[in-house]
């Protein structure tokens, strides 16, 4: 103890235990700069760190809190669950894993769809969690997209999607492999549709994912600095046995290489998009064009769509974070 | 052409060798062992049968890789009457791993594209073992077009490792051409049909794997992720590939299990390179019956029921709200 800490009154002496006590969370740290930062900070900025503008991972269910209109939210497809057709297992089950991901995150699979509005426009906007197995797609998330993609078809309107994931689901085997032209196929039927569809790929948006629903955007849209690709970096440096160059697969490398038609800073993005979108979705679709594709699908699976939709709450879209 | 085994046939090269070595003798000496010679043949036949009728999903995943099993340009030789080979992208190159061109098939004009791999190690790096780029892809979708507008039915050959995971591959966009390739062929004016004659390896066979049919030689494989690439995440180490081969389901009778493909066309004893005549008219006769049957199917109901069934992948479970 040092000779000033004897002199402090003992109501106000620290214990060298009291440090710890301060709440975990008060404070983190950047991975991009290494700034210590006030956590409650980070979160105004919408996990963007407030000193080099390093735009942090955030949860699916988080990212549409922050995108859409506070109310009005219907989730799709929440009743879906996982389950294990090929009884895969490696180190560990994949029964166990989705438990344990179910737990770690509060959500059923990977991608989380929502019918809501952008500054009063009524859209879909679905986000992929990389918390849950890497974002990784499987039938769920398939299933899921489709249905909202079906909502849009039904609706006349625009679908807007955050991509973050590692790619197809190795534990579904070729049934994930399948989700990517099960989405695509989707798609194909929504821009037929005259709808926009807006992709925005955050950090990281890779393998399968990248090479289905994230690249079809009308309009293809990056966060700064997020990781997009095919291949993973080190699967290229270990067959081409070189060093990749400096930023590769990095948003700024992808708007370079015209896969992008631009990088949106996260706190500009409810404004960017909103905008995009009163100019693509300036007329509404042609009637015509929408009605059949519904009447097709209501042939197809008349209750689909009723049993899909849970009301959800601002509060309860939040519970999770 | 020397036979070439595998190290599970071991047994049978060993017999083979054998019934080799008494047939040279054979000639030089006046004793009459052609019984002999009968007599083992139609036990290396036994044997061959009795190892083919418990293979493995890693022993097949080995058949289908055989340096000696047809690829698509053998297959052309094979079963149609003409070939006229089409090259490039139009934007940027000619990606030899994938061939495509005008054919007929007993008269019937349709348009090919197959993934090519190469046979001795100057045509392998020509080929680049089959591991296509994104012009490879942005060919196929081009000739794909080209069927379209002159209502050429599509006969795809699917065997490739995977696409190449290199820097100029994600530079030129690899993930958009593939992604591109799902969207386009799930509204393709024309019938499609898709044979996995080899390895069927991730998004780099699904970028030429939508269609209206999916078939499979008996003895190839279709999976998500090479076993190799399966293992080294999921069990950190590419040596428990045989596992990750067994768990994933690659072989053509798990996925028939899974219903995501039409059919299994049979094999010659010992696989395809066995008897290449033999594999060429059993694929030619299915091939043909599933044409004759797209063809008398109207073009509305066929693009419908590609897309029911694209929709139809997925296996999950769904609580009533």
């Amino acid at each position: 103890m040092s000779w000033f800490h004897k002199l402090v009154p003992s109501k106000i002496r620290t214990e060298a235990s009291t440090k710890s006590a301060i709440p975990e969370g008060l404070w983190s740290k950047c991975p991009a700069c290494n700034a210590i930062l006030y956590r409650s900070e980070v979160e105004r900025n919408l996990e963007v760190c407030p000193k080099c503008g390093h735009h942090m991972r955030i949860s699916g269910r988080k990212r549409l809190h922050l995108f859409l209109d506070p109310g009005n939210r219907l989730e799709i497809g929440e009743g879906l669950t996982p389950v294990d057709p090929l009884k895969f297992k490696d180190s560990k089950k994949y029964k166990d894993r989705l438990v344990q991901a179910q737990k770690a995150t509060g959500e059923k699979d990977a991608l989380i769809v929502v019918a809501g509005q952008l500054q009063g426009r009524p859209l879909v906007a679905a986000a992929f969690n990389f918390e849950f197995m890497g974002g990784s797609m499987g039938s769920v998330v398939g299933e899921r997209f489709v249905r909202g993609v079906n909502h849009c078809l039904e609706q006349g309107i625009p679908l807007v999607v955050f991509s973050a994931s590692g790619g197809a689901r190795m534990q579904e085997s070729l049934l994930s492999l399948f989700q990517m032209a099960k989405t695509s196929a989707a798609l194909a039927r929504l821009a037929d549709a005259g709808i926009p569809f807006i992709s925005v790929m955050t950090d990281p948006t890779m393998g399968g994912v990248s090479a289905s629903l994230a690249m079809l955007g009308d309009i293809n849209i990056g966060e700064p600095g997020a990781l997009i690709g095919f291949a993973g970096p080190r699967v290229i440096e270990q067959t081409v046995r070189e060093k990749l160059p400096e930023g590769f697969q990095r948003s700024e490398f992808l708007l370079n290489h015209g896969a992008l038609d631009m990088i949106v800073d996260r706190r500009e993005m409810r404004e960017k998009i909103a905008s995009l979108l009163s100019i693509l979705a300036f007329e509404k679709p042609a009637a015509a064009s929408i009605e059949a594709v519904v009447v097709e699908k209501r042939v197809e699976r008349p209750e689909m769509l009723a049993a899909a939709y849970t009301s959800l709450s601002a509060e309860e879209l939040t519970g999770n974070e | 052409m020397d036979l070439k085994f595998l190290d599970f046939e071991q047994p049978i090269a060993e017999l083979e060798a054998k019934i080799e070595e008494l047939k040279r003798v054979g000639f030089d000496n006046e004793i009459n062992i052609s019984e002999e010679i009968a007599r083992l043949e139609e036990k290396s036949r036994k044997l061959t049968e009795s190892v083919f009728s418990s293979l493995t999903a890693w022993q097949i995943s080995q058949i289908s890789r055989h340096p000696q099993r047809p690829y698509t340009l053998d297959y052309l030789d094979l079963m149609f009457d003409e070939f006229h080979e089409l090259h490039g992208d139009r934007g940027f190159a000619d990606d030899p791993a994938i061939v495509g061109g005008l054919a007929k098939l007993d008269g019937q004009p349709v348009l090919i594209i197959g993934h090519q791999k190469g046979r001795d190690t100057k045509e392998k790096i020509y080929r680049n073992f089959g591991m296509p780029r994104p012009e490879g892809y942005r060919k196929a979708l081009r000739l794909m077009h080209l069927a379209e507008r002159f209502r050429l039915p599509i006969l795809c050959f699917i065997d490739t490792p995977g696409a190449y995971p290199g820097i100029g591959a994600e530079e030129r966009g690899q993930s958009e051409a593939i992604a591109r390739n799902l969207f386009e062929m799930s509204k393709l004016r024309t019938p499609i049909i898709c044979t996995v004659v080899g390895e069927g390896g991730s998004g780099g066979a699904l970028a030429i794997g939508v269609g209206d049919r999916l078939l499979m030689l008996q003895y190839s494989t279709y999976s998500v992720i090479s076993p190799e690439g399966c293992a080294s995440i999921l069990w950190k180490s590419a040596d428990k590939a045989e596992l990750a081969a067994e768990a994933m389901g690659i072989t053509s009778d798990r996925l028939q299990e899974l219903e995501l493909i039409d059919e299994i066309v049979p094999e010659p004893l010992g696989g395809a390179h066995r008897d290449r005549k033999q594999t060429g008219d059993n694929l030619k006769a299915a091939l043909k019956r599933h044409l004759e049957e797209l063809r008398r199917t109207p073009i509305e109901t066929l693009l419908q029921q590609r897309y029911e069934r694209l929709m139809s992948y997925g296996i999950f479970e769904e609580a009533v709200a």
